[in-house]
């Protein structure tokens, strides 16, 4: 099947400073794919690249079998973006400017599904308003609406749920998760890891414009997250033995010790309670997206 | 065709909501000048033979404002998209550039238009107007109102900050409009100043219009057209160029 999305070699220098220094990757179609990588990383570059709205020096870029360039018409049909930006026409209230995108689109009549999306971000009733009088987080939702007028078979939301409310941000989610049920494929970036941790399958992480880890979830929480327990002692200690090679991170008197089994803990504890240790308090932690991030970024 | 449509629909909208301010106060504005203008020199020149001073304005001053609109609905709107972000709604859909162009500079000669119909109609009882030859009136109506969308457009992408667009204005476009004989005929001038007059596209542009209501002119209507035509297809292969190019549209 036609990836859909596929980067091959793309390069793109701001001046002195190079954005993206040769990405390759293929997201394939119904994925729920994860886009992370800390500030500057280069994520709305790429994704920006995919759109059409920043030219790479080099390298391709396909969205459903079509190159972004030579086959411009047909790769943006098939694409839908949502910009980390919160822009906005002030001239215009929401259903207007559903409709003109629409018709910038091709489609002539799509009320029915402008009343669809609408529903689905909960902004039935400010149909009317003017863009102007939306709060952020309803401004964040048009612009996500306003992605999806063409019903593109590609999804791709560069940050949509920064500054969107707990409660708005799990509908947005569930929506989302609809669509990609209905078959469209999603591309995420987002700062919040634990959003990514369960809606993506698979992951990118970008470092300096760079793959730096592409893998399926499960994988990059096999391989670079562990369960932890953390333990804060009464007293400072000295680790001797095979506690010093379970040890993540000590400050002063707390140490966080990894494992990958629970009867591990016993022996943890039980190793402390050797060198001396005095137990005040305790937690345990799963393996999480974090850690996979912190671990990949302090490794490269 | 249905993006390059919305998009023409979107950019007419646009204006019209603001419509106070993008076609009554240029209209008011030129009224003002044909009333003051008029009023003062209305005794003391006779441009054209037979033709009072005041008559002899309101074709100028119709051309200006057709002029001055087209060249600002393009930039203003381009401008504001680009600062404001949301000139991305227009870069992600599947228009093309030749589409783009179009649908900012048929736009623009759209307003241009109303404004010019606004400022001759209030003119009608201020003069008594002759329209000798009206393909003219339309013809350099269009040519014109296309030539400063178009430089509207250059404008708007180019200027980053809009204190850029207002210079690009004020040293470029108004003194143009100011010394292309809106308020005077360039016979009026030394000679020096008439030959410096032809190298102003603007000036055969009032010209060749004045002629489709007196049916007299500086020099003739279809070297005027000639003239604006050529200027015009420069100025849009330029313009086209530099959208092919997503000059700082498309990073
Ligand atoms: N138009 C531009 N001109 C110059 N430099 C740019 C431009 N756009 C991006 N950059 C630079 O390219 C690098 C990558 O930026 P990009 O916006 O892609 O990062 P990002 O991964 O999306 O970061 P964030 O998580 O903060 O959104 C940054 O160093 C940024 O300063
Ligand atoms: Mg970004």
């Amino acid at each position: 099947m036609i990836p859909a999305i596929r980067i091959a070699g793309v390069t793109k220098r701001f001046r002195s400073l190079q954005a993206l220094a040769g990405v390759d990757l293929e997201v394939a179609q119904g994925e729920f794919f994860g886009l992370l990588g800390p500030n500057g990383a280069g994520k709305t570059t790429l994704i920006s690249s995919l759109a059409g709205l920043a030219r790479p020096d080099s390298g391709t870029l396909e969205v459903m079998g079509h190159d972004v360039v030579k086959d411009y018409r047909a790769a943006r049909l098939a694409l839908g973006v949502v910009p980390q930006e919160l822009v906005f026409d002030p001239f215009f209230s929401v259903r207007e400017m559903l409709k003109i995108q629409s018709g910038y689109f091709g489609i002539r009549n799509n009320d029915d599904w402008i009343d669809e999306i609408l529903h689905h971000l909960d902004l039935t009733g400010k149909a009317g308003a003017n863009m102007r009088m939306l709060s952020g987080g309803m401004k964040r939702r048009a612009l996500v609406a306003q992605a999806l007028v063409h019903r593109p078979p590609v999804i791709v939301l560069d940050e949509p749920t920064a500054g969107v409310d707990v409660e708005l941000r799990q509908g947005l989610w569930q929506f989302i998760r609809k669509l990609n049920q209905d078959g469209h494929t999603i591309v995420l970036t987002t700062h919040y890891l634990e959003e990514a941790e369960t809606l993506c399958g698979r992951i990118a992480m970008l470092k300096a414009g760079r793959v730096v880890a592409l893998d399926t979830t499960a994988n990059l929480l096999q391989r670079f997250a562990s369960h932890t327990l953390r333990v804060s002692l009464a007293e400072p200690i000295t680790l001797a033995g095979p506690l010093a090679g379970k040890l993540l991170r000590a400050e002063g008197n707390t140490l966080e010790f990894g494992f990958d089994a629970f009867d591990e803990v016993a022996d943890l504890l039980a190793g402390v309670r050797t060198c001396g240790g005095k137990v005040m308090d305790m937690v345990l932690g799963k393996p999480d997206m974090e850690q996979v991030f912190v671990g990949i970024m302090n490794q490269n | 065709m249905e993006g390059f449509k919305t998009l023409l629909y979107k950019e007419c909208l646009r204006f019209w909501k603001v419509g106070f301010q993008t076609v009554l106060s240029p209209v008011l504005n030129a009224v003002l000048y044909l009333l003051i203008f008029g009023h003062v020199l209305e005794d003391h020149v006779q441009p054209y033979p037979g033709v009072s001073y005041t008559a002899f304005l309101v074709p100028g001053l119709v051309m200006m404002t057709v002029l001055q609109n087209a060249f600002a609905n393009s930039s203003s709107s381009l401008i504001q998209s680009k600062i404001t972000g949301n000139i991305v709604f227009v870069l992600l859909p599947p228009i093309s550039y030749r589409e783009f162009y179009a649908a900012y500079v048929l736009a623009a000669v759209l307003r241009a238009t109303l404004c010019g119909i606004g400022v001759l109609l209030v003119s009608l009882p201020l003069t008594e107007l002759h329209f000798a030859a009206p393909g003219w009136i339309i013809a350099f109506t269009l040519m014109g109102g296309a030539f400063l969308g178009s430089l509207g457009v250059i404008a708007g992408i180019w200027a980053d900050k809009f204190d850029q667009l207002a210079a690009f204005q004020n040293f470029l476009i108004m003194p143009l409009t100011m010394l292309s004989g809106v308020f005077y005929s360039i016979h009026s001038l030394p000679a020096v100043w008439q030959g410096v007059s032809h190298f102003n596209p603007f000036f055969f542009m009032i010209d060749g219009f004045r002629y489709g209501f007196f049916g007299v002119s500086d020099v003739s209507p279809w070297t005027s057209f000639g003239v604006v035509s050529v200027c015009f297809v420069v100025l849009a292969a330029i313009t086209l160029q530099m959208l092919a190019r997503g000059y700082k549209l498309r990073a």
